[in-house]
């Protein structure tokens, strides 16, 4: 049966049930939550108790009806992000605003959706411009309910019989949405007048069409204008598979089922979550912190304010209280900036509900019900927060990937504790590098450039294996590298090399997984500007129970280069650079090279045959490395993940011989071993000694390098309580400050 | 079906020694709810010293009851770090790589983070010289506490059952 519109297409006034508006049925929402603690005041899951087979089976056809608009219209995209990466994810939303079910994907955007369906509730839409069957919306702004403007959202509302009964809501990845400098993760806008086209919940089409003038003023918006056109194709044919499987629903079930199956759905999520965290995990406090660099005191090219190398400071705290409600506090974070890192809480919620999902929530019972059983703190003014809405959020996922790390870490504690050991990760690669930029390609087209390989590095190391090598981002479970033919097609840079990348992964008993390499050559096109984004001077992830950080990243590039020559002359070429240390690369071509740990940059010509070099991050490791077995030593070695040289610096082999280092000696081994425990022993000092000596040495007089005084100094300005965690530690009296 | 693992199992769970298809099945399939306990008894079984464990704390760490009431962090070669409310750290050995050749060390040249930005602080068991954490933090970085339980809500409230008490074996 096809649909029939209804009357209610054009006009404006209350679109909720039983004559309510919209902005009524949400206060009424949160005020019983608020008032009973559970969603909608439900005390009983009067379905789910009653009819347990028909409720699983209505999940299980939503469920499936997002996952198939998924399959489905990632096809008409023609984005490699979209298309090759799966950089995209649909869900389906209650009146409200909160997300019912979801397809696969990333999951962050299933809340930033939330957010931005709640924003046009809650400023009255359905007043102005109005809410009408076969409408359609758009939302791109970090500030209403997103991470950074490349992140593009479409809404379609869906309604039955007159009321307005959810909503089908798609986000997918561009290529290029415009800002200041090309590409998708924009890494030089200071402000949000640089970040490109925004589209603060904008209402961009009528009768389930685009208007026009939006699809004009896109078009012109963004430096790839037939991705942009298809991916927003892709999100709309998916939201209208999504609005015709809920009515195919409806007329099979009935709307008086469906309306209360979509309360009922959440506040059985909301109570599933916190049962899972009694049953998996520990009450307590858990800390753990991390650390981002951003070096730009010597880019002319931004306003003086900008110019300056800084640390961006997550100070994650974890609480799982003893009723099983678990908060997020990130108290202490520095001052937002004029930079492209800032974050906003939707971001921050979003992050912490895509880490939820692939740890305590492993399964498909997920939807917004969690989040209505867990608390973030983002303190005002800071990073996570900002005070004003001028800020820019080009590369929120900069400082946001990092900052939730120890989320992970802190969840694995307590898995371990509670003795489920299988589920014990030290934490995730970075998703570095991006490489990013602009120019006419190779097909004389204006472009711009985003290679999502990097949703493909090393995993954390668990308790019972290794870290996943070149696997899944965290932030997107379904990731991967992508094949060199398509990202050749959009790109004007030939692969020469791609490799694993050697010692990668951090050392432990168990080593984080390695990342990988790529050795890019520019090709047919006179001139494009090209950016490394990624961790250099900092450890962006450490270990955990005695592993190490992976290792961070750096710069390489070889411009004005002879590399025809060594082509012409049949001489070896450069496919990577095995050994991290530029000679892989520079002692088979010469040229002008860049070499450095300055792994984030702004965007810089290159010219024909110039050669960039792009490595993924690898992950962290576990356990103390001097307990890795010999046997995996060896794997490592035969499979190029682990180089001799820190197989016997990190781990303490001996080789038989030292000319041929592949075969290990193990008594030799087990002595060098023992000798390295009673050295590091002795060159350890006890911890209480440590804490007073580095005090009077450093901290009071404040020897630190100006990134790390800046860091404090943001943090303790902006958060007088971790300004008096940090005297506390150190004994400082309150006159004390940088 | 809520699933139960005998104790072989569970040891090479804990070893990594399951094949990895089983292992994929325990994480798929529902948890174990006696995996507590389980756990518990392979831990105490694999250390030489007698006081009930209360929580793995870490890998080669332990939550323990001692006969006098208190209640102290403990390594698995019987080196005890103090009161579990206290941060166990302190009463570490730590080694901190604050020099680019220190950390350079553990990592190839190019992907050694800056030491002026960045220290690796290694804690050390002062009796069996095991490594049990490294911190991955900038100078002047106040001592992490990673993880303070609440044992008494822990057992109470969602074991059902009391903490053991002073004397318990």
């Amino acid at each position: 049966m096809n649909y029939t519109p209804t009357a209610h297409r054009t006009t404006s006034g209350p679109r909720g049930w039983d004559g309510k508006s919209l902005r009524e049925m949400l206060l009424d929402a949160e005020r019983l939550v608020k008032e009973t603690g559970h969603c909608f005041g439900l005390e009983r899951i009067a379905m789910k108790e009653e009819e347990p087979i028909r409720f699983e089976k209505i999940f299980s056809r939503l469920r499936g009806s997002l996952v198939n608009a998924r399959e489905t219209a990632l096809n008409i995209s023609a984005s490699p992000i979209v298309k090759e990466l799966g950089e995209l994810c649909f869900a389906l939303y209650g009146p409200e605003g909160d997300s019912i079910t979801l397809s696969t994907g990333i999951l962050v955007h299933v809340h930033t959706m939330s957010e931005a369906i709640k924003h046009m509730i809650r400023t009255n839409y359905e007043e102005n411009p109005g809410i009408n069957d076969g409408d359609i919306f758009i939302n791109n702004d970090p500030h209403i309910g997103n991470v950074h403007t490349a992140d593009v959202q479409t809404f379609v509302p869906i309604f039955w019989e007159g009321e307005l009964i959810g909503w089908a809501g798609c986000v997918t990845h561009v290529m290029d949405i415009g800002s200041s400098t090309p590409g998708s993760n924009a890494v030089g806008p200071t402000t949000r007048y640089e970040d490109g086209l925004t589209l603060p919940c904008v209402k961009c089409g009528a009768d389930d069409r685009l208007f026009r003038d939006h699809v004009y003023r896109c078009e012109r918006a963004v430096r790839t204008p037939m991705y942009w056109s298809l991916d927003e194709k892709t999100r709309l044919a998916g939201c209208h598979m999504i609005r015709e499987s809920v009515r195919s629903l409806i007329r099979e079930e009935g709307i008086g089922t469906y309306k209360q199956f979509i309360r009922d759905v959440l506040e059985d999520s909301r109570r599933s979550f916190i049962e899972r965290l009694r049953q998996l995990l520990i009450p307590g406090v858990y800390e753990a912190p991390a650390f981002m660099d951003s070096q730009f005191a010597a880019e002319t090219r931004l306003p003086d304010e900008s110019r300056k190398d800084t640390m961006m400071h997550a100070p994650m705290r974890l609480t799982i209280d003893p009723k099983g409600r678990l908060g997020v506090d990130f108290e202490g974070a520095g001052k937002w900036g004029l930079h492209s890192f800032n974050c906003t809480p939707s971001a921050m919620a979003g992050a912490l509900w895509v880490l939820l999902t692939q740890t305590v929530m492993p399964n498909d019972k997920v939807n917004d019900g969690a989040h209505y059983a867990t608390d973030i703190h983002c303190p005002r003014g800071s990073w996570v927060n900002p005070d004003v809405s001028t800020t820019a959020h080009g590369n929120a996922w900069y400082y946001l990937v990092p900052s939730f790390g120890g989320v992970i870490r802190s969840l694995s504690r307590a898995f371990y504790a509670r003795g489920y050991v299988e589920e014990v990760l030290s934490g995730y690669g970075h998703d570095g590098n991006i490489l990013q930029g602009g120019g006419i390609d190779h097909h004389g087209n204006e472009s711009a450039v985003s290679n999502f390989e990097m949703s493909c590095v090393g995993g954390g190391a668990g308790i019972v294996k290794d870290g996943l090598d070149h696997a899944a981002v965290v932030w997107n479970p379904e990731g991967d590298m992508g094949d060199i033919e398509a990202w050749e097609m959009v790109e004007p840079l030939l692969y020469i090399g791609r490799g694993v990348k050697m010692d990668s992964g951090g050392v432990g008993r168990r080593r984080g997984g390695a990342g990988y390499e790529c050795m890019r050559m520019l090709w047919n096109t006179e001139t494009y500007e090209l950016q490394f984004v990624g961790d250099g001077a900092v450890f962006s992830q450490p270990g955990i129970f005695g592993g190490y950080p992976p290792g961070s990243g750096y710069r390489l590039a070889v411009k004005n280069n002879d590399l025809l020559d060594v082509f012409e002359q049949r001489k070896p070429y450069p496919t990577g650079d095995k050994y991290s240390d530029g000679k892989g690369v520079t002692d088979l071509v010469k040229g002008n090279v860049i070499l450095d740990k300055r792994a984030v940059d702004l965007p810089q010509s290159y010219r024909e045959h110039d050669l960039y070099l792009s490595v993924m991050r690898g992950g962290p490791g576990l356990g103390d490395p001097l307990r890795r077995t010999v046997d995996s030593i060896e794997t490592d070695l035969l499979s190029g993940v682990m180089s001799p040289a820190i197989a016997e610096r990190a781990y303490g082999v001996v080789f038989a011989t030292a000319q041929d280092k592949q075969e290990i000696d193990r008594e030799k081994t087990e002595a060098r071993r023992r000798e390295m425990r009673e050295a590091r022993a002795a060159k350890a000092v006890p911890a209480r000694a440590w804490v007073a000596k580095e005090r009077e040495s450093r901290v009071v007089p404040k020897r630190f390098a100006e990134p790390v005084t800046d860091m404090y100094r943001s943090s303790m300005t902006v958060s007088p309580q971790w300004a008096r965690h940090f005297r506390t530690f150190w004994k400082l009296d309150d006159s004390f400050h940088f | 079906m809520i699933p139960s693992y005998d104790r072989s199992t569970l040891e090479e769970l804990l070893d990594g020694n399951l094949p990895w298809a089983q292992t994929h099945s325990i994480m798929s399939s529902f948890k174990d709810p006696d995996r507590f306990d389980k756990m518990v008894a392979i831990h105490q079984s694999r250390v030489a010293w007698k006081e009930p464990i209360l929580l793995p704390y870490g890998e080669n760490l332990y939550i323990v009851q001692k006969n006098d009431g208190a209640r102290v962090v403990k390594c698995a070669c019987g080196k005890e770090f103090g009161d579990y409310r206290q941060n166990w750290k302190l009463e570490a050995l730590v080694r901190v790589r604050e020099t680019q050749d220190e950390i350079e060390e553990l990592y190839p040249k190019m992907m050694a983070a800056n030491a002026a930005w960045m220290q690796l602080r290694e804690f050390i068991c002062p009796g069996c010289k095991t490594l049990l954490e490294v911190e991955a933090v900038p100078p002047g970085y106040p001592i992490l506490f990673d993880f303070q339980p609440d044992l008494e809500a822990f057992y109470t409230q969602w074991l059902g059952r009391e903490l053991p008490k002073a004397g318990a074996t």
